[in-house]
């Protein structure tokens, strides 16, 4: 993938998270009042459409997002470069997107 | 305040020596005069480079205390607080000796960053009307003023981490060029820059706007590339 | 021993939100992986959140908290200088209005886990 590819991917996908990282941070501040039990997430998320819906959208934007930019540190910082450093970052980005769909999965499942 | 500086300057190709001198202090002293005073009081043998000694030309750049500066803009005062000096050769450029650098390949990259005029084809045989207050020639002369001098090539880490990275003066100088409308190299020029070691490769740090001695923002210019070659990939040119 | 030229507001901007993106990086998968226990009933979460109970983890929170307000405020930043046609002006005063706003949410989120 070319470096402009890599980079609109990369801002676009900051652009959606930017937007999502606000929701859960105030979701996170108020839900952790009082204490976080599992009927307290359960009770939001369970059932619910609309959060599936955001948190499959945060998920793959998450999944995009991180593996470049630890392509860029790896590269940089531990000289790890080439083919063989794209596909673990690509390795990377499959293991987030299915442990981010199974996670949005399993709290709206529950 | 002793009448004395302690000055540790490096010697050689290694990074390993640095010779120690006793330099007088004098008012109003820069940095090239105490460079110019160890070579011509202490020891003969030192090389360095400089020209103008005006601030105008950027050859006396080199390593100043860890910040690459212009040694005859460098007031001892400011840049030696506690008397003591350490003068190394610019970073990211090998050494030819002692403090002086190898620019080739800084210029080199200027080359590959295709930032080279090539006249349009079709400019006709009129002077070309480029209004001054034009959003592209405002641009443009933003950057324009820069005189290769290394300072923010020495200053970027992303060219130290990355030893193909193009650098700042590079992409600056291309960015003006991408804004001259009587530029037909546009396409290779776009191409160039967005290659692997490119536009993209900037984290936007700062430290080449933050020491470059004319005030330029490289990191404006090359945000300014990236912002062209989307556009361009939008369209569907890139 | 930090180097010389290094020592300037933009480039401590890019260096906490380099690692601050790291150590969120490396934290994700865990946090999806400790989500997925909701596959095996609340029960099966609340057993996984007993588990954060301590003090230590409390900390550790926080300071996942702190990473992500200071990734996406530095984040922000970075957008702007990019996107925004001028040179950024005041680059002390932006960088130190976003390690600002990372550290009042980090404070509001440690001060809510004790409320």
């Amino acid at each position: 993938m070319s470096a402009a590819r890599l980079f609109l991917l990369q801002r676009a996908s900051a652009a959606v998270l930017a937007v999502a990282v606000l929701v859960h941070l105030a979701t996170i501040l108020l839900a952790v009042r009082g204490g976080l039990t599992a009927g307290e997430i359960l009770g939001r998320t369970a059932g619910n459409l609309a959060w599936l819906a955001f948190y499959l959208l945060f998920v793959v934007a998450a999944a995009i997002h991180a593996p470049i930019g630890l392509r860029a540190i790896l590269r940089e910082w531990a000289g790890w470069r080439g083919r063989s450093c794209d596909v673990a970052m690509a390795l990377f980005a499959a293991l987030l997107l299915l442990l981010g769909l199974r996670a949005a999965w399993a709290v709206y499942a529950a | 305040m002793s009448d004395t500086l302690s000055v540790s300057v490096h010697r050689g190709t290694s990074g390993a020596r640095f010779d120690r001198f006793e330099v007088p202090r004098l008012p109003a002293q820069t940095v090239l005069d105490v460079v110019t005073w160890i070579q011509r009081e202490a020891d003969p043998t030192l090389a360095y480079r400089f020209a103008c000694r005006v601030g105008m030309c950027g050859s006396c750049a080199m390593t100043v205390n860890g910040r690459p500066r212009w040694t005859c803009r460098t007031r001892v005062e400011t840049a030696a607080r506690d008397g003591r000096l350490t003068l190394e050769p610019l970073r990211n450029l090998p050494v030819v000796k002692d403090l002086v650098v190898d620019m080739a390949p800084f210029f080199a990259k200027w080359v590959k960053a295709e930032g080279v005029f090539t006249p349009r084809a079709d400019l006709g045989a009129d002077f070309a009307v480029v209004p001054p207050a034009s959003p592209a020639r405002a641009a443009a002369d933003a950057a324009v003023e820069c005189i290769g001098c290394g300072v923010c090539y020495s200053a970027c880490d992303v060219v130290a981490w990355q030893p193909g990275y193009l650098g700042p003066a590079a992409l600056n100088r291309s960015w003006t060029l991408v804004n001259d409308v009587r530029d037909g190299g546009q396409v290779a020029r776009l191409a160039a820059v967005a290659s692997d070691a490119g536009c993209h490769a900037c984290h936007s740090h700062g430290s080449c706007t933050q020491h470059c001695p004319k005030a330029l923002s490289p990191t404006a210019s090359i945000a300014g590339l990236k912002r062209a070659v989307l556009r361009a990939a939008l369209r569907g040119e890139a | 021993m930090m180097r010389a030229h290094r020592n300037h507001a933009g480039w401590w901007a890019a260096l906490l939100h380099r690692l601050s993106g790291l150590a969120l990086a490396i934290f994700l998968p865990l946090h999806f992986l400790a989500l997925g226990t909701a596959l095996g009933g609340a029960d099966a979460l609340d057993r996984f959140l007993d588990l954060t109970a301590s003090p230590l983890v409390k900390l550790a929170e926080t300071g996942l908290v702190l990473a992500l307000a200071l990734h996406l405020a530095l984040g922000l930043r970075v957008l702007h200088v990019e996107f925004l046609p001028r040179p950024e002006s005041r680059t002390r005063t932006v960088v130190a209005a976003c390690f600002g706003i990372g550290i009042a949410v980090a404070l509001l989120f440690a001060l809510n886990l004790t409320a």
